[in-house]
């Protein structure tokens, strides 16, 4: 089964903003309880959507400099990139049918 | 019929977790539905000192999980979707979600509560940016400058305690010129020197672009305004009850909290509320636990008639 990535300030060029695939980023800390939650239903995603998003995490307390770029000031927060670009953002924990539709609408 | 139970219980915190216990005990075969993460709001607690058997306390997470491990180990069914209406079927209350229909002889609703949003200008835009509604989630992103806590109760003066640890000041915004937190909880606050009270204040408007800058305040008595350059927001202005899918089904008060008798009947036979989502709950994880445990005890008694 397919997991979410683990990625940080030096693989994030490499890995989100030069993927041919949208990824989703997972911004997320270890002090963060809801983000800690919305975890598995992360991993369950990132198995139903394989080929299509790829799923990435970032421990935003390891890779200061890349949350600060995108401003990241609450998680749990996800940004789905699109060719180098932030597409979608959803902050807070959301249920994994509201997950679903975010991801199938940037899939058209 | 699969999607039948005897008892189906709304919401997977502390008061729905006991209750499920406690019909799952009883034989009852019961079902939980819970829409978010297991163990309802008492998880966004980084510390939670008032829950008898913890006396060093404990993790909100941890206990919502050790709630949740205890109340499904008598083979209680647990699904993970959104109640989104009730109705009754001749004896059948039926539970519509976003997962199909569930039937059941009686139905507890425990979905609890979420946090009153301040309702003014800028508030919804900077969500995210500057405006939280979890301090143990958010906190440490507000190293340097002033943060405000907006409320005066248990949860406003937690959040200031918890975010004296990262910011340079926080300042708690109160409408009143006392707090309805515990003692214990404000001499905490009254000894920590970065906190300091703006009192008979409240706030009228979030002002920034892609973060938060100023808040814009009115004193409640003179109302003369002023402003305050902050980094953050964090309100705590209290709970607002997750009712909405029942309006037209049961009677709810003014802010939508349902109205339940001593033994957590509501006006409809065979449907129960227990926890925050009860008018006049005292909101608290060990009180919610209580009620769904009446809740139980009178559930079983309604089924053997």
């Amino acid at each position: 089964m397919t997991k979410p990535i683990a990625v940080d300030d030096a693989t994030f060029d490499q890995q989100v903003l030069k993927s041919k695939t949208p990824v989703l980023v997972d911004f997320w800390a270890p002090w963060c309880r809801p983000c800690i939650m919305a975890a598995p239903v992360l991993e369950e995603l990132a198995g139903e959507y394989a080929g299509k998003i790829t799923f990435a995490k970032l421990d935003v307390d390891q890779n200061a400099k890349t949350a600060a770029s995108y401003n990241i000031m609450a998680i749990p927060n996800l940004i789905i990139f699109k060719d180098g670009k932030p597409v979608s953002q959803i902050v807070g924990y959301k249920p994994k049918a509201e997950l679903k539709r975010d991801l199938d609408a940037i899939l058209g | 019929m699969a999607n039948e139970y005897e008892v189906i219980i709304i919401g997977g915190g502390p008061a729905g977790l006991s209750a499920g216990l406690y019909t799952s005990r009883a034989r009852l075969k019961s079902l939980l539905i819970e829409m978010g993460p297991p163990g309802g709001q008492i998880t966004d607690a980084e510390l939670v000192e008032n829950y008898p058997g913890f006396p060093q306390g404990i993790s909100g997470l941890e206990l919502g999980q050790l709630i949740h491990q205890q109340a499904t180990r008598y083979g209680l069914e647990t699904l993970q979707a959104e109640a989104t209406g009730l109705e009754l079927q001749g004896e059948k209350r039926v539970v519509i979600t976003t997962k199909g229909k569930f039937t059941a002889k009686a139905v507890i609703i425990a979905s609890g509560s979420e946090r009153q949003k301040l309702g003014i200008a800028g508030e919804e835009g900077l969500t995210g940016k500057g405006v939280s509604y979890c301090a143990t989630c958010d906190g440490p992103f507000f190293k340097e400058g002033t943060v405000a806590v907006v409320g005066g109760g248990d949860v406003a003066i937690t959040e200031a305690l918890h975010l004296a640890k990262f910011a340079s000041r926080v300042k708690v915004i109160h409408r009143r010129n006392e707090l309805r937190a515990t003692r214990i909880l404000e001499e905490r606050a009254q000894a920590e020197p970065k906190i300091e009270f703006l009192w008979d204040t409240k706030v009228e408007g979030i002002e920034g672009k892609d973060r938060v800058k100023r808040l814009n305040l009115s004193n409640a008595k003179s109302g003369e305004k002023s402003t305050l350059d902050v980094v953050g927001v964090f309100v705590a202005i209290g709970f607002k009850p997750n009712t909405d899918y029942l309006k037209g089904f049961l009677p709810l008060d003014k802010a939508g909290f349902i109205i339940t008798n001593e033994r957590m009947e509501t006006k409809i036979p065979g449907v129960f509320a227990a926890g925050d989502v009860r008018l006049n709950s005292a909101q608290q994880a060990i009180t919610a636990a209580g009620d769904g445990a009446t809740a139980a005890v009178f559930v079983a008694k309604f089924l053997s008639g």
